[in-house]
Order: C-alpha cells, then structure tokens, then sequence
C-alpha cells in the first residue's frame, strides 16, 4: 500500500510524537572509540543508522563508503548538506566503522555515487530526514507542511515563526524507517551539492595534520613486520628463533603454519627482526616464463563463459569480403601505493579492534573474526585513510596480518610492510590476452566480429569468507578462489557487461533482447578464465581496461581497412545515445579533423605527431568517457609523449566538478603511465619488480601532457560511476594515436621504447 | 638506546631510541608527527622528506645518529590550517592533492629548490621532483600549485 505524502507526514508526525527518546550521548559514554567515533544502529532500512541531529545541531552521518582519496568523503558531506539545507560545515561524517556505519560491503567499482546519490541509502537517508524534520516543524509551529520552507537548520512558517532541528530533535532518534516516496532536493535548485566544494581534507593533508592510519598510535602498542617467502607457494620448512635472540626489544617470534612474523618494542628493532629472522623456506613451483607468458596462458585449462552469442560468427566471417585478426595483451599490473600498507589492532581475549585502510569494513570484520576464532560482532573494524589505494593493494592482508600479531602478543600491534611486502605480494591486476576476428563488407561495414579472451586469476578480494584469496589467509592454509575449468554454456538472461568484454559495437542480443551499445549482430564474445601464477584482484578499472584497450584498438584497426574516419566508424557502429553523446563531444572539444589513420603526410622529421580516439560505456552503463590523445613519437628511440589529453565524460548528475576534474586528471595520466611503462616482472622462480628501481611508475618530473575535460550531462538521469571511466579509454587512445602518426599497430601493453622501435622497424619492413 | 636532543620545528625534543633508527621513525612514534610517511623506506619515493640545512632529505634512510643538532623541518613546521606557509596556500588553493599521502616530498623539495633559487624554471623544478611519486597522478595541479608559489614569492 503506498501512502500520500500527506498522509506519510502526518504519520510520521505522529510517530515522533510518542517515540521514547534515547539519548543518544548515553549511548556514545558506552562506546566511545578512540577517534572520537560513537555507536547507532545499523540496520540500513531505519532513518537513525544514517543520521543523527545533535543537540548542537551537528549533523552526523553515517557511511558505508570511504574515502582514499578519491574526494567521496566531501561530495557525501555535500549531499547531506544539500538535503537537509544546512551548511556543509555543519555535516559530520563517519565512514565505515563496523560499530557505527550501515554495512555498504566494499567501497570499490564506481559504485559509490550510484549507491549513495540516488535514490536509495544515504541520500534517501537525508532525504527522509529532512521531510521528517518538516512534520516535526508543521506540529510544533501549527502551519501546514506546504507552507514551510528550510534555511541553514531552521525551518520557517509563513508566519515568521522559526524552529531549529536541533529543538525538533536534538540529540534523540528519528524512530523511522527510510520512506521509500522521500523526494530528493531536485538538481536546479542545488547550492551545495554539484558545485565545486573544495575538498574538506585539503587544509590538513597540506599542513601535515590529516591523520593515516600511518600515524595512529594507542597507547602501548608494539610494533610488527611480515616475514614472506621468498617465491610464491614456498612453505615454512624451519625457523631459527635464535637468530633474533640478540636484536634488541623483540618481543617475540610469530609462526603459524606459514604465516611469519616479528613483534618488537619499536619500528626499528623490528625491522631489524625481519631482516635477521633466519628462516628456511621450501620452494614454490617454477613458474611460466614471462617471455611467452601469453601463449602459456592461451593453453591452460580455463573457466569459460559466453558474455554474447549469435551463433553465426563463422558463417558470417566465411561470407564477409575481409576478415581481420589481430591478438592483443595486457600485463599484470601493480596498484604501487606510495605508502607501504599499514593497520593496527588491538586483540583482546574477549574482543579485537582494528584500525584499516581496507575497502571493505565489514568483510574485513568476517575475516579478522574467522583468523582470530572470534565471533563477529566482538570484532570492530574503524576505517582510517591510508595512501591512495586503487583497489586491493595490500590494505587488507596488513589487517589481517596486524590481527594475528596482536593475538600472538596480547597487546596493541602497528603493522608496517615494507615496500617488498607490499609489491610482491599484493593482488596484481590481471593479465589478459584477447583474440579477435571481425568481417568487413565490401563497403567497409563490420559484419561480424568474435571475440575470445584469457585472464590470468587467482583469489580476489576476501569478502566476508575466503581469507585464501590473499597472501595472508593462503599462508594459514586456506584456499584461494580458483577458477575452475568449466565448459561454456550459451549466454542466458539479460545481456549485461560489467567488465567491458563486449565492445560498445555489439548489439549483445540474447534470446531477441538486444542491450549492447552497437549494431553488429553477428557477435561472440568468449573469456576464458585461467589460473594465474599470481595473486590477482581488483585494480583501477579491473578488467575493463584490459578489455577496452583491446576492443578500442582493434576497432581502429577495422577502421583503418576501411579507410574510414575513426569517429566517422564508430558512430556507424553504435547506437547507445550517451556514449554517441561523449564522443561526439570529445572529438567536438579537440577540433577533431575527419581523415582516416594513419595520416598521409608522415613527416620523416625525426619526431612524428598523431592523434587517436576511443570510447566506452564503463560497465555497459555506469559512466560514458570518450578520450582524444595527441601525442609526440620519438622515431629514433621510440618514445611515446602524448601531449594533450582531450575527455569528454557523461556519469550524469555531477556532485562535485573539481573533485570530478581531479579525479579525471589523475584517471587519465595514471592511464597513461599504465600504458607507457608499467608492468610486473618475474622470473622462473619470483617476482622481480618489488622496488621503484624495478616496477616503473612515472615520477613527478615527468613532462605531462594537458588534460581537457568536458562534462557532458543529459537532463534526467541518475548519477553514475565516474572515477574510473577516464582510465579506462586512454591505453586505447594513445595506442591509436601511435598508430595515427606513425602507422604502426602496438598491440602488446606497455607501449615501452623498445616495443615502439620494435614495431616501427617492422612496419618499415611490411611496407619495404 | 641512548637519549638523543634533535631540532625539529624550532623545538627540542628528547628522545631514547637507538642512535641507528632512521629519523622518519623519531618523528613519527616519538614525536607524532604526521608530515612525513613511510612509503618505501629505500629513499625511493619521497613520500617521508623533510628539510636539513636548507635541503630535502628523505628521512627514511637518515640515521639519528647523523642529523645532530640541525633543524629539521616538516610539513607542521611550516604551516598551520589556520595559517599555512604561501607553499601550502598555493597547494590548498589549487586542490593539488587526491590521497595526499606523497606530499611533504612534493611541497618541501619544492620550497627547498625555490628557496635557493627563486627564478628556478619550469624545467629545473620538475627536475628537482625526478626522484618523488605520486600514484594518484597529480602532477598537473601539484606542478600549477608551485609555479602559482614561485610568482608569487618573486614579487
């Protein structure tokens, strides 16, 4: 049964009136964390687990969705600010603290924005609030609701006469649940949210005061270090406890199955524990040559699943006037936190707390319990900022790895990997081989294209029960998510594409129902998941860039025998408004000059210019970016130098425009810096790139191109995903502006100097 | 373990530590200091700089026993929220972080190079940053927020 808004206010008026008012300061005596955090409910239908109305009339908010820096902790401060119609200062916000915050599960694939500023969780939260504070109003200044209006916490009647939220409610619980019909501020009438907020942190990180997890400390912690295999698989065969007996303050030697570590009274004498503990390790397997690591890989046993399936690929390929091929790869990559992973924890008999940089509080509570033999609701998980994270860098196995030290010591233990902690054992982001074949027409149209690709996994993010999907639980012995081999069955259900393995220029029809991006009907689209000699898990747009830098290119390549335009192409290829929508406006935005690639006036000057385009619909539909790269090759030495970056980019409704610059700025260059250079190495026994001096990352002195961005925002659509889109589309971008300038394909990531030179000398001799 | 005096901000402090301990761990755990941050511990990255004797130094390779009693500077040491040093206003103006964990090494070897050489160029600035990371990939706005300090500063 659905109730009048009238009726729903008049209700809830009533319901305030008889609630049975708990304090909520009784209730922060109680509980009262060490960063100021106090306890609420939790459970995410009622109105009291997202917001709390102080006495003082602070508004505090809880999140299941933190901030690392990606600007999320401002623009949820603004939404709260906007729909209660209060200054942002006035906001308080609480992020993912087990004891305190609604469980939103991990903090990850662009989901914060569609998760909290719709329609739904926080932003119903506010919204529900604010209609609930009106009915308080319209009781206690006797006018009706309709003749009410809100201004910086007070609501006003027609007659003048005022109430403060915080004498409607201060300080005692909402008793409702989040109503469903609770309308949101609508977007024109905004003064907080979509404007460009400085972002709240900004004072404090530039003076040295924002506190990381880092720098907490409590008092009479330890400190610990990790002490790995050397190699992937190796096992404890013996630990020598007497070779630390000298180092001063070690507090004590921790070994369970394979899981190694020192505790000691400061930072550095464990460290000097770590690095004398003398252990034996028997080895891992041999691993896969990296030379050749794709061709391994195309041959394992694999887990396979139909994305899309027309069942005439080869029919249509026999018929089509051209078919082209081409395979392209991507390497595993690092997320490379500035910082090394840290966490502290707190492990009692009874109880544990834990003070994380993970994505994932809750999960990370399961987990932390499951490690200890605890029950769930003893373990607390407080969220602290750590460095930029990017997905699962090593944030949650430090947790995990803090937890087990303070259990085995009984005290406060801070946890400090070391940069080779951090590197050699995070969860890479995937490898990724991708074979295509697409028909030309005699016209140049595409026909048909099929599509088959191999990513390299092992574990993943721990979720709330498999601590093996990372190096801390496979150490004690438990499993990681494997991919087991499966046969393909024909696609079934609503056509989705969440890892971007189907190019925007498929229809994606299943059983009629057609919800790709394009027009071409004669489609396939197979993966094959394989085992991976690695840890693998969820980086900056997981798998989609993978999958993106492959489609984007190889659609240049069709482009490129058909002699046509390569905006011109793709547009005859899609028929998905929004992603039409960013591309026309990026080519718009960069003064896009119709010709086909490569261009005809190669200069033989020693440095060569060309640009290229591409474009994605993020997940299939949360967030449309379409990038135009301009960049400089070096024909000598074959470096790439893009010079300007041009993006336009659609995730709807904007809540923040600098945060989203930022965001699109730091999207694009460390696209770039993926493209150019970075890539983790190894050799038949381990991984070798566990240092700045091994793993490449562009640094601060780096000549970096201009970034343009522009917003393009249709009326009436929900916000969507925006973080991840601009890196998504800019591998493929410089890819094909190499190509543009100087008609040689990369087709293998990174585009390093000796892969250019290499693909250039063969160009010359094709052409030769 | 010894007691050690060392300067850091225009004040004394005493510690008990092992004269080995690399400075960034002093200033961290025996001075709560927030500024700079373990990020490699190999000198690679930048992320724990401070300034000694006018220069940018990572203090994550620093023994204690050798910094004696020059000042040292960090973040804190030259600003406040309230009232933060022109580096930190231009920074905060330009919103030229995202974590902002890589900071002390991008803000104080900026002000290090300028403060010896205030018409330093575009060129040599960046050359001065060869050896600091970001991983969020600021480099635009950080490198907009130094050239805004350095004008300023010539006036």
């Amino acid at each position: 049964m659905t109730q009048s808004r009238r009726e729903f206010l008049q209700n809830c008026g009533a319901l305030i009136v008889s609630f049975s008012a708990g304090s909520l300061s009784v209730l922060s005596a109680q509980g009262q964390g060490p960063f100021g955090t106090h306890p609420s409910h939790i459970d995410p239908e009622k109105l009291d687990s997202w917001l709390a109305v102080g006495a003082d009339g602070i508004i505090t908010a809880y999140t299941g969705k933190c901030d690392f820096g990606q600007g999320i902790f401002t623009a949820q401060s603004q939404l709260v600010a906007e729909e209660l119609c209060v200054p942002i200062a006035r906001i308080k916000l609480i992020q993912c603290d087990t004891s305190v915050c609604p469980d939103q599960g991990t903090t990850s694939g662009s989901q914060s924005t569609p998760t909290n500023f719709n329609s739904e969780n926080l932003a119903l939260a506010a919204a529900t609030a604010r209609e609930a504070l009106l009915s308080l109003a319209a009781n206690r200044l006797e006018e009706p609701v309709e003749e009410l209006r809100l201004a910086d916490g007070v609501i006003i009647g027609k007659r003048g006469r005022r109430v403060r939220y915080e004498e409607l409610i201060g300080n005692k619980h909402f008793n409702l649940p989040l109503i469903a019909t609770a309308k949101r501020r609508s977007a024109a009438d905004w003064t907080v949210l979509g404007k460009p907020i400085a972002s709240l942190d900004r004072a404090a990180l530039m003076t040295g005061q924002f506190e990381f997890v880092h720098h907490a400390q409590i008092p009479g912690m330890l400190h610990g270090r990790v002490v790995r295999p050397p190699e992937m698989g190796g096992t404890v065969a013996h630990v020598d406890e007497r070779s630390v007996h000298s180092v001063p303050g070690l507090v004590k030697v921790v070994v369970r199955k394979n899981f190694v570590g020192v505790v000691a009274e400061t930072q550095y004498q464990a460290g000097l524990a770590a690095g004398k503990l003398a252990v034996q390790w028997n080895p891992g397997p041999e691993l896969p040559s990296q030379n050749g690591f794709f061709e391994y890989l195309q041959k394992q046993p694999s887990r396979d699943a139909l994305s899309v399936d027309s069942r005439d690929t080869e029919a249509q390929l026999a018929a089509a006037s051209r078919v082209i091929g081409a395979r392209y790869t991507y390497p595993y990559q690092m997320h490379g936190s500035v910082g090394a992973s840290c966490a502290l924890a707190d492990v009692k008999p009874d109880s544990a707390t834990v003070w994380s940089a993970t994505q994932s509080a809750y999960p990370t509570r399961s987990i932390v319990a499951k490690l200890l033999d605890m029950p769930i609701d003893k373990v607390r998980v407080i969220y602290l900022r750590g460095s930029g994270c990017y997905g699962l860098n090593g944030a949650d196995a430090v947790s995990f790895d803090a937890a087990i030290l303070s259990q085995a010591v009984g005290r406060p233990v801070r946890l400090q990997f070391s940069r080779q902690d951090e590197m050699m054992w995070e969860n890479f982001g995937s490898a990724c081989a991708v074979e295509h074949r697409a028909g030309l027409a005699r016209d140049g149209r595409i026909v048909a294209w099929d599509r088959e690709d191999w990513v390299a996994s092992l574990g993943n993010r721990p979720g709330y029960d498999q601590p093996g999907n990372v190096i801390t639980g496979m150490l004690l012995g438990y499993e990681p998510e494997l991919p087991e081999p499966r046969s393909v069955k024909p696609p079934a259900g609503k056509f989705r594409n969440p890892s971007n393995t189907v190019p925007s220029y498929f229809a994606g029809c299943i059983a009629g129902s057609c919800g790709g991006g394009g027009t071409i009907r004669s489609e396939r689209a197979l993966t094959h998941t394989v085992r991976s000699p690695f840890f693998t898990g969820p980086l900056r747009s997981p798998l989609r860039i993978q999958n993106t830098f492959a489609n984007e290119c190889f659609m240049d390549e069709l482009c490129a025998h058909a002699k046509a335009d390569p905006v011109a192409f793709r547009l005859q290829h899609l028929q998905n408004s929004r992603v039409i929508g960013v591309l026309k406006a990026a080519a718009n935005a960069a003064s896009w000059q119709a010709r086909r690639s490569p261009r005809a006036d190669i200069s033989r000057a020693q440095t060569v210019s060309g640009r290229g385009i591409a474009c994605v619909a993020y997940e299939g539909d949360n967030g449309y970016a379409a990038v135009v790269a301009e960049v400089d090759i070096d024909l000598q030495t074959g470096t790439v130098r893009p010079k300007r970056f041009v993006i336009a980019l659609d995730c709807g409704p904007v809540s923040n425009p600098d945060g989203l610059r930022n965001q699109t700025e730091g999207g694009i260059l460390q696209g770039m810096s993926r493209a150019l250079v970075e890539e983790v190495t190894w050799n038949n026994r381990r991984v070798t790139s566990v240092d700045w001096e091994t793993y490449h990352s562009l640094y601060l002195d780096y000549e970096m191109p201009t970034v343009e961005t522009v917003f393009v925002t249709p009326a009436n659509v929900p916000a969507t995903g925006a973080g991840e889109t601009a890196i998504t589309v800019t591998p493929a971008a410089i890819g094909n502006a190499i190509f543009d300038a100087t008609g040689a394909r990369l087709r293998d990531l990174p585009f390093t100097a000796e892969r250019v030179k290499a693909a250039l000398l063969a160009h010359r001799a094709e052409r030769a | 373990m010894k007691t050690i005096t060392l300067n850091v901000n225009g004040r004394q402090h005493s510690v008990a530590v092992d004269p080995e301990t690399p400075l960034l761990f002093v200033l961290n755990d025996e001075l709560g200091l927030r500024g700079p941050r373990f990020g490699c511990g190999m000198a690679q990255c930048g992320a724990c700089t401070v300034i000694m004797r006018g220069e940018a130094v990572r203090s994550c390779v620093l023994p204690l026993s050798v910094v004696g009693q020059d000042e040292v500077t960090t973040l804190e040491g030259l600003g406040t929220p309230e009232k933060p040093h022109p580096i930190q206003q231009a920074f905060i103006e330009e919103g030229a972080a995202q974590c902002g964990f890589c900071l002390s090494g991008v803000v104080l070897t900026a002000k290090a190079v300028l403060d010896v050489k205030p018409d330093a160029s575009d060129q040599e600035i960046r050359a001065a940053l060869g050896g600091i990371l970001c991983r969020c990939f600021t480099h635009t706005r950080m490198l907009r927020a130094i050239r805004k300090y350095a004008e300023a500063r010539r006036v």
